[in-house]
């Protein structure tokens, strides 16, 4: 059943996850987020979820209770790529809330949701550690600072420009 | 061992160290309220209603705090009362007060605990869940807008039964006990067994009522209405009428339910001595003809649902005869219609069992192999109390009648299947005497008997020693099951029950089935057999008409057709090339 495409083999390489933490379900949050990371959409489906339960023999439950419990882990596909805006304090004091009027302006789409191009999802995160460049909010891994509406415009431009290229 | 002493309520006490002040302040006749505290389970101290003082404005939950020396608690200063009150304000503030229209009203921890507080009506706003109730399935429906979240749910079924359908899932105010990825109970490898409705607190977890279905055939004049029941019920069914637990009420039951308005009342007890005949006489075939060893018992639908969800590789192991209730319903409708001269379409054959599984059992398809369905509705022991005390019938003060013909006539091996190791002694008080020809000079197998989880047997049939285990309580099951999957396993014969001690403690039992409880409903069940005057399976002289006039032979033909059946896998099956289409998106879009 297993095809392998190239190098690429979703299950070799959760297996390959899976081993480098010795099949310990005490790391299921480490072996999530790995997992996720392969996955386009950010998210974990039902049946990796099942699959990793399977080889740690553990209950589907105790890995959905994870998933479901810390927000950096996703059971709904998300959006290719996912903005994640900190409306901690010194963001606030940064007025995070013009950052968050311009991305649903430009998106055409509210917090919490995905555009109709499945391009991009919006969120909001706790304080990342930005707050000398703050405004800022981070799309999947990458940070974006002191955020102007020209410069909001030119990062979401990059974005749509690589994926259509 | 070193002891503490401490005071309690202005009580000296002394006390072993490790004791917890919930424990201690028993023993000074004092039962600091709890909730999420079960006697049977581990300490959780996640509902804080046992907060008790411990020193100026320190609040300690006693479930969970071992005694110091030298302690002064104080378990009910205006601090813990204050504190106490504000808990259970708030769990009601998100909980639906339909406290008359619900199934636990009368029997609610949470009620109880209201009412000792004198809480009617809080002054907080209530913040009312709107969740789907999960009507899914035929034998276990979950409210779980009722749910306190005290987790006991949560250990039966991942550790006690190792089933791991239940889990708590999200934070904060989205934390909820749910199957993973919110799935209804239907939809899950859930076995049905019921054990999370005996030990949830509320009514967020409950079984299928079927009771009004009951009362409609009962009124039907078209319909005979018969009924069986389960050997557990008879020693159980008492506490919900003030008995203790263990008295044996069969009399008072038989008389309640010919009030009710049944037309015959019989005993499931019959079909398990016929049960016994079959699979004893399948077993010893097994071991003649070299098939597959060893077998495990079929009887206990829970335990169906688990191999046939987790371990269905094993399924040839499991023996084909269908469970008792499913028995005598397959006679209701073939045997007994035909001796009654009634068309089998209009009986409708209700069974009284101690479990919610059986429920689910009933609607199973292999259950109907001759055209009509073996059992039309089950109830189980907590329903059938529901439908005497609304019959108003005064069950304490019935006079006691005794069971219809002609499956009225029953051994004492049958009435044992209700305690866990019950149906492994049944078995080989026949078995025995049908291989050796000799009259067995003991017929208590003490050692199959009593709640460790895995018992272990041996019995010399004509010089080839056989092997036999029992387990009860799935998580003992899966032991088991292992030892067979690594072919380590010498048992020639198994007898698995589903839930923990047996029948007696099935998910549909009275509620407050503690291990204390289950022990003294298993003395009542062993008292009934050491009382009867017949005590072996093949003496029953009524199973012995049955198979001259019907039946045949055991394992005959008839019996293969009406009386056995086949299971199958109900795993979930991983889609991998679902997995495998995932990823081949991921690179293309790289």
């Amino acid at each position: 059943m297993e095809k392998n495409i190239g190098n690429k083999n979703l299950i070799k390489d959760i297996d390959s996850i899976l081993e480098k933490y010795d099949f310990d379900n005490h790391n299921l949050l480490p072996i999530l987020q790995e997992t996720q990371s392969l996955i386009p959409n950010h998210y974990i489906p039902e049946e990796v979820a099942k699959y990793i339960a399977l080889k740690l023999n553990t209950p589907t439950s105790k890995v959905y209770d994870v998933i479901s419990f810390f927000s950096s882990l996703s059971d709904k596909p998300k959006g290719l790529h996912v903005i994640q805006l900190c409306k901690s304090a010194v963001c606030r004091l940064n007025k995070y809330q013009t950052v968050r009027d311009i991305l649903e302006r430009e998106l055409g789409i509210k917090m919490g949701e995905i555009s109709d191009d499945g391009l991009f999802s919006l969120e909001y995160t706790a304080c990342f550690g930005a707050c000398d460049i703050s405004p800022a909010f981070r799309i999947d891994n990458r940070v974006y600072g002191n955020l102007t509406e020209d410069k909001i415009i030119e990062i979401i431009n990059n974005y749509r420009r690589f994926n259509h290229g | 061992m070193k002891s503490c002493t401490l005071i309690i309520d202005n009580k000296e006490i002394t006390v072993p160290e490790g004791t917890t002040i919930l424990e201690a302040a028993k023993k000074v006749s004092i039962n600091i309220p709890t909730l999420c505290n079960h006697p049977d389970q581990q300490v959780k101290a996640n509902c804080r209603i046992c907060l008790v003082q411990v020193g100026p404005d320190k609040l300690v939950t006693a479930c969970s705090t071992p005694v110091k020396d030298g302690m002064n608690v104080i378990t009910h200063s205006k601090l813990v009362r204050d504190t106490q009150r504000g808990v259970l304000e708030l769990i009601l503030a998100n909980h639906p007060q339909d406290c008359l229209k619900c199934i636990r009203n009368g029997k609610c921890e949470l009620q109880k605990l209201c009412e000792m507080f004198h809480i009617s009506k809080s002054n907080l706003e209530d913040e009312i869940d709107s969740l789907e109730v999960d009507e899914s399935s035929p034998a276990i429906i979950r409210d779980h807008r009722k749910c306190i979240k005290c987790n006991r749910c949560i250990e039966v079924c991942q550790e006690v039964q190792g089933v791991g359908v239940l889990s708590h899932a999200h934070r904060s105010v989205d934390y909820c006990i749910t199957p993973a990825f919110e799935k209804k109970l239907m939809n899950t490898l859930c076995v049905f067994c019921g054990q999370c409705t005996s030990v949830c607190p509320v009514g967020a977890i409950y079984e299928k009522d079927d009771t009004e279905k009951i009362w409609h055939a009962l009124y039907d004049e078209n319909l005979h209405v018969i009924v069986q029941i389960a050997p557990a019920v008879r020693v159980s069914i008492g506490e919900e009428f003030g008995f203790d637990p263990g008295t044996k009420v069969t009399g008072k039951v038989i008389a309640a339910l010919r009030r009710l308005g049944f037309d015959k009342v019989f005993d499931t007890n019959f079909t398990a001595d016929l049960t016994i005949m079959e699979e004893g006489h399948e077993l010893i075939d097994r071991i003649k003809n070299g098939g597959t060893l060893p077998m495990i018992t079929s009887c206990s639908p829970g335990w169906i649902n688990y191999i046939e969800g987790f371990y269905p590789d094993l399924l040839d192991h499991i023996s084909t005869c269908k469970s008792p209730q499913q028995m005598f319903g397959a006679l209701s409708k073939t045997y007994y219609a035909e001796k009654m001269n009634i068309d089998p379409s209009q009986i409708f054959t209700v069974s009284i069992m101690p479990c919610t599984a059986k429920k689910y059992e009933a609607e199973r398809k292999e259950m109907s192999s001759y055209g009509y369905r073996d059992v039309d509705a089950v109830l189980t022991t907590r329903e059938l109390a529901r439908m005497i005390k609304s019959a108003s019938i005064d069950f304490a003060n019935i006079n006691e009648e005794d069971f219809d013909d002609p499956f009225g006539i029953t051994t004492g091996a049958a009435v044992i299947f209700g305690a866990t190791g019950g149906v492994m002694e049944a078995a080989l008080r026949t078995v025995y005497e049908v291989v050796t020809d000799n009259e067995l000079e003991s017929l208590d197998f003490t050692e199959v008997r009593g709640i460790e989880g895995i018992k272990e047997a041996e019995v010399d049939l004509n010089g080839t020693p056989i092997k036999v285990a029992v387990a009860h309580g799935l998580s003992n099951a899966r032991k088991v099951l292992e030892l067979i999957k690594q072919g380590k396993c010498d048992y020639t014969f198994i007898e698995v029950m589903c839930c923990p001690g047996g029948c007696i403690g099935g998910g549909g039992q009275p509620i407050g089935s503690t291990t204390e409880v289950k022990e003294k409903r298993i003395e009542g069940i062993y008292d009934i057999d050491k009382n009867m005057k017949l005590r072996k399976s093949h003496e029953n002289p009524a199973i012995r008409k049955l198979y001259e006039e019907f039946l045949g032979e055991p394992l005959g033909k008839i019996s293969h057709k009406i009386l056995h059946t086949h299971y199958s896998p109900r795993n979930e099956k991983l889609d991998l090339e679902y997995l495998q289409k995932q990823y081949e998106v991921a690179a293309t879009e790289e």
